[in-house]
């Protein structure tokens, strides 16, 4: 029997801001454990919050960055539970009227685009965590997490693979970090997905049971855990068993998803506005002033570097494929340099030299000001590409100018066409042979004359005047 | 000195016939006399006390004394205060030292008042006779075989029996202006939003509100004064001008409209207190005033809106009574469930339980809609009386509570009955305006308290009309026996 895969995704993203989205106490990452919990963060008697406006300012970055409606109104609402790391016995989070409304995002699976849509994102308060194991037989608690900001981003089931799945992951990660509102550092579990899998007989019209799975921190367990569960509801529909609505972990050793313990469960969370927080309005005014300030999307600059540079789609996605890129080639044009030359070096030379050493664009020895420097050696014909990539190995990082190493691998072109006649003439008569099989129909010997010009000009002759000369003189 | 009014107090100081740390000890030798008989204390720290009146004298000797330094006030233990024991009338926090201030607290503390020490009241807030507190009734003072009202019953004993110049009180549903009448005093509950919650314990949030309990209107004015203005530590706390509450205080009230709204005198109202509050109109006219008939239809229901409002809230609000971080927990203990659920049981007291579980009962799934949701409804429809009675008066007479103080233990089993009391406070509370209680009459040498509500914001109105009323009448001046 064939299924159809019907996937959505929660994720929580942690805010970038200074301080908790409720209390003044730190929102930065680790330290000692409760260093970061404040009075607010400990829920002590009497104490109240106050809304970060930052946190809001990126919850409405995000809603523009999805094309989504920002709700002029929004209410907090507290989601009560018993839980030794939630302090006040409830979370405040927002339910009925969130931040952002109905926007969509748009994915790459090969050449083809999807559309996700979005259905929310909610602001809300992170818990803190429990530590096990300090003690024998106890448990501790650490108050740092608590109360960090965290937007909650809500899909339609609109992804129907892991790959689709992954895909949009990757895409948000990516989104969140070029609008500047989340570090995405995954280990830290700044960004976590929970996973809604459900399978129905190919063209059902009604929905599977879905089962959650909880709190993926990397691409790859996305992908893994999917395709388990997949796999797994599909073997079960077909022994004639039934899924149960139920949340799930998986386990990365194993590469198998399990059920949560009942009392891991939701329960009810007796939702109701928090009367301790005014309902957050938002004008006009403020959306249009944060708007103005915003840096081009990915979407739009993609477009527009096909239109304006006539650049590949391909090639536009990789540019626009994190804020660092497309901040290193937009670097590269203020130097006037060939917008495509540009992006085939960040995107071949430049990215298989950072996938060798491990390093992000971010802490790239080689300085944009310098790769330009080489690249407008190209375009000038000093060098050829292929001298261009000796060059490249030596200004990588060390601290040399591109003009002196040229200079000294002698590494400059020859342009001049009575220069290129006479190695061009000598070659010929030296390989007779080579001449007569080309004549005879062979264009395989066109290439390796060529490759006898090169090498006797010691690889500086410029290739696509040697061809021409070459192709006026087998004429005759 | 124990009948002195603030503003004697004040010039007193300033003119150093005492001094701070002599007042704060006559007090304190005073709470040492008669407290054990009323219990309106739960905290007394003398040393700090006195510790902060000698502070006070120097900053009088600098010259740089505002109305109040220098003058001991006693806090309701609702109220966080750095370093003091803050119970909140309860075994939950009975060993709770509070490691900050309320704002309330550090405006009086900023001016350099003394704290006299910290007043009893029912557990968490919940009662009108301060018999649910952990430890202990409070008596009142002019008859120490009833009760003071709730719950800020410690506060309002200790002002009758004159152990504290005036004390903070606080009111989620009456619970400055009920006591306030039991114990012949007045109290002001301001709008919501004037005083800042920071640091106040939440019993319900969306109620709550902080005032001052005190002998006079000039009195309360005078507190408020302190207690009063924006805190950006409270979300909820309103941006706007301060007022000196004591300017106008004297104005005549010459043409005044006072609304007499029909439903506050039907049954349930003790004829004894309605012929009082009859007497108080009849004063009002003298003074000048044109009474007007109004309306409040929808005020019948305030206590069944309010017994779903307040207990939701306040169900999610002592959720972080868990054990885990500070305050009480059981001693022995299997697991987190077993530890949570000891804790809570032995911490709390039966009311407070009683309040958590309808709270959380109507908050449930499919039950939200029918209480919470239809509760919201109402309490709208409560301030749409309100505004529209404000419409045709400007300010609203009635009685404070239906009858004078009650025995001890007369109504501790039946729930309904005490939240009768509220009746006629509670609706003013649902809509965030102003009530005031003063005194206006005795039953049986037992004071009767007369209630004044006003439009958002018109504290110094409804001090102003207050004050006229104790400008040409006695009883506010009236002190129980046996606490000379």
């Amino acid at each position: 029997m064939e299924w159809d895969i019907v996937i959505g995704i929660e994720t929580h993203v942690q805010l970038k801001t200074k301080s908790k989205i409720f209390s003044g106490a730190s929102a930065s990452f680790g330290g000692e454990p409760n260093a970061h919990a404040c009075l607010v963060s400990l829920a002590y008697p009497g104490v109240l919050p106050v809304l970060n406006e930052e946190a809001v300012n990126c919850a409405i970055r995000f809603g523009l960055a999805v094309d989504a409606k920002i709700a002029k109104k929004s209410i907090f609402a507290r989601k009560n539970y018993f839980y030794p790391d939630l302090p006040k016995g409830y979370q405040i989070s927002q339910f009925e009227l969130p931040i952002v409304g109905e926007g969509s995002l748009s994915i790459s699976m090969g050449d083809d685009n999807k559309i996700v849509r979005i259905l929310r994102a909610h602001l809300e308060e992170d818990a803190g965590k429990s530590v096990h194991g300090v003690e024998e037989g106890k448990s501790g608690i650490d108050l740092n997490r608590a109360g960090t900001p965290l937007l909650e981003i809500v899909t339609e089931p609109d992804m129907s693979s892991a790959e689709e799945a992954v895909s949009y992951a990757k895409k948000l990660h990516e989104l969140v970090q070029w609008i500047g509102i989340c570090d995405g550092n995954m280990q830290e579990g700044n960004f976590r997905c929970d996973v809604n899998v459900s399978v129905k007989k190919k063209g059902d019209k009604q929905l599977g049971t879905r089962r959650e799975i909880k709190n993926l921190n990397s691409f790859k367990f996305i992908k893994q855990a999917v395709d388990y569960e997949v796999n797994w509801q599909i073997e079960r529909l077909e022994d004639g068993g039934a899924i149960k609505q139920s949340t799930i972990l998986f386990d990365p050793d194993s590469g198998e998803t399990r059920e949560m313990r009942s009392k891991e469960e939701a329960n009810d969370y007796r939702y109701f506005p928090d009367p301790d927080l005014l309902p957050l309005e938002i004008s006009q005014e403020k959306i249009n002033v944060i708007k103005a300030e915003m840096y081009e999307l990915p979407n739009e600059m993609k477009a527009r570097l096909i239109k304006e540079f006539d650049l590949s789609s391909y090639d536009a996605d990789g540019i626009t494929s994190n804020i660092a890129v497309a901040n290193y080639f937009e670097d590269l044009l203020t130097f006037n340099v060939s917008a495509k030359l540009a992006s085939n070096w960040i995107l071949t030379n430049l990215f298989s030299r950072l996938n060798e050493l491990s390093i992000d664009i971010e802490n790239c020895p080689l300085k944009a000001s310098k790769l330009a420097q080489l690249i407008l050696r190209i375009e000038d014909k000093t060098i050829s590409n292929n001298a261009a990539k000796k060059v490249f190995d030596e200004i990588w990082d060390q601290d040399k100018s591109v003009d002196d190493v040229i200079e000294k691998l002698g590494l400059k072109q020859i342009s001049n066409v009575n220069e290129i006649e006479n190695i061009l003439n000598q070659v010929l008569q030296d390989n007779e042979a080579m001449v007569e099989e080309y004549k005879s129909g062979k264009d395989k010997a066109f290439n390796a004359l060529i490759g006898q010009v090169m090498k006797a000009s010691k690889g500086k002759a410029n290739p696509g005047q040697v061809s021409q000369l070459l192709k006026e003189k087998l004429k005759n | 000195m124990e009948k002195l009014s603030l503003r004697e107090l004040s010039e007193g100081l300033k003119a150093r016939k005492f001094s701070s740390v002599e007042l704060t000890q006559f007090f304190l030798d005073r709470l040492e006399k008669y407290n054990l008989s009323i219990n309106a204390f739960i905290s007394i720290d003398k040393d700090k006390s006195l510790a902060m009146a000698s502070r006070s004298d120097s900053i009088i000797k600098e010259g740089k004394q505002d109305y109040l330094t220098g003058v001991p006030i006693a806090q309701k233990d609702i109220f966080c205060a750095e370093g003091w024991k803050t119970t909140c009338g309860s075994k939950m926090l009975d060993n709770f030292i509070s490691p900050y201030d309320a704002t309330v607290i550090r405006k009086f503390n900023e001016i350099s008042a003394v704290n006299l020490g910290k007043t009893n009241m029912d557990e968490f807030a919940m009662g009108s006779s301060n018999e649910t507190s952990y430890y202990g009734n409070v008596k009142n003072p002019w008859n120490i075989k009833n009760v003071p009202g709730g719950s800020s019953g410690g506060s309002a004993a200790a002002v009758a029996a004159m152990l504290a110049p005036a004390a903070t009180a606080t009111d989620t549903g009456g619970s400055i202006r009920q006591p306030a009448s039991l114990c012949g005093l007045t109290g002001l509950k301001p709008t919501y939003g004037l005083v800042s919650r920071y640091g106040m314990i939440a019993f319900a949030s969306s109620l709550d509100q902080a005032g001052p309990m005190c002998h006079s209107a000039e009195d309360c004015a005078a507190m408020l004064n302190v207690m009063s203005g924006h805190d950006s530590k409270d979300s909820t706390s309103i941006e706007r001008e301060k007022e000196n509450y004591l300017n106008g205080i004297k104005d005549p009230i010459k043409g005044l409209k006072i609304g007499i709204p029909k439903e506050f005198f039907s049954e349930g109202l003790d004829p004894d207190v309605e012929k009082i509050i009859e007497q108080g109109i009849n004063e009002y006219k003298k003074l000048g005033a044109e009474i007007v008939d109004i309306s409040l239809p929808n005020n019948h229901l305030s206590i069944p809106v309010y017994y779903v409002i307040a207990p939701a809230e306040a169900s999610s609000n002592l959720s972080r009574y868990d054990g885990v971080r500070y305050g009480y927990r059981t001693k022995e203990y299997d697991d987190l469930m077993d530890m949570y659920c000891k804790t809570r049981e032995e911490g709390f007291g039966d009311e407070v339980k009683r309040r958590i579980m309808i709270g959380t009962y109507v908050l449930s799934a499919g039950y939200y809609d029918a209480y919470y949701l239809k509760a919201q409804k109402i309490r709208r429809l409560i301030s749409e009386d309100f505004s529209k009675a404000f419409k045709k008066c400007d300010v609203i007479l009635g009685p404070s509570a239906p009858s004078v103080a009650f025995p001890i233990g007369d109504k501790k089993e039946d729930p309904l009955k005490m939240y009768m009391q509220d009746v006629y406070t509670i609706s003013t509370n649902l809509a965030g305006l102003p009530g005031l209680s003063m005194p206006a009459g005795l039953i049986n040498n037992l004071p009767v308290g007369m209630q004044l509500i006003g439009n958002y914001f018109s504290e110094a109105k409804l001090l102003n009309i207050a004050n006229v009323f104790q400008m040409n009448t006695d009883w506010h001046r009236l002190s129980p026996k046996g606490f000379e």
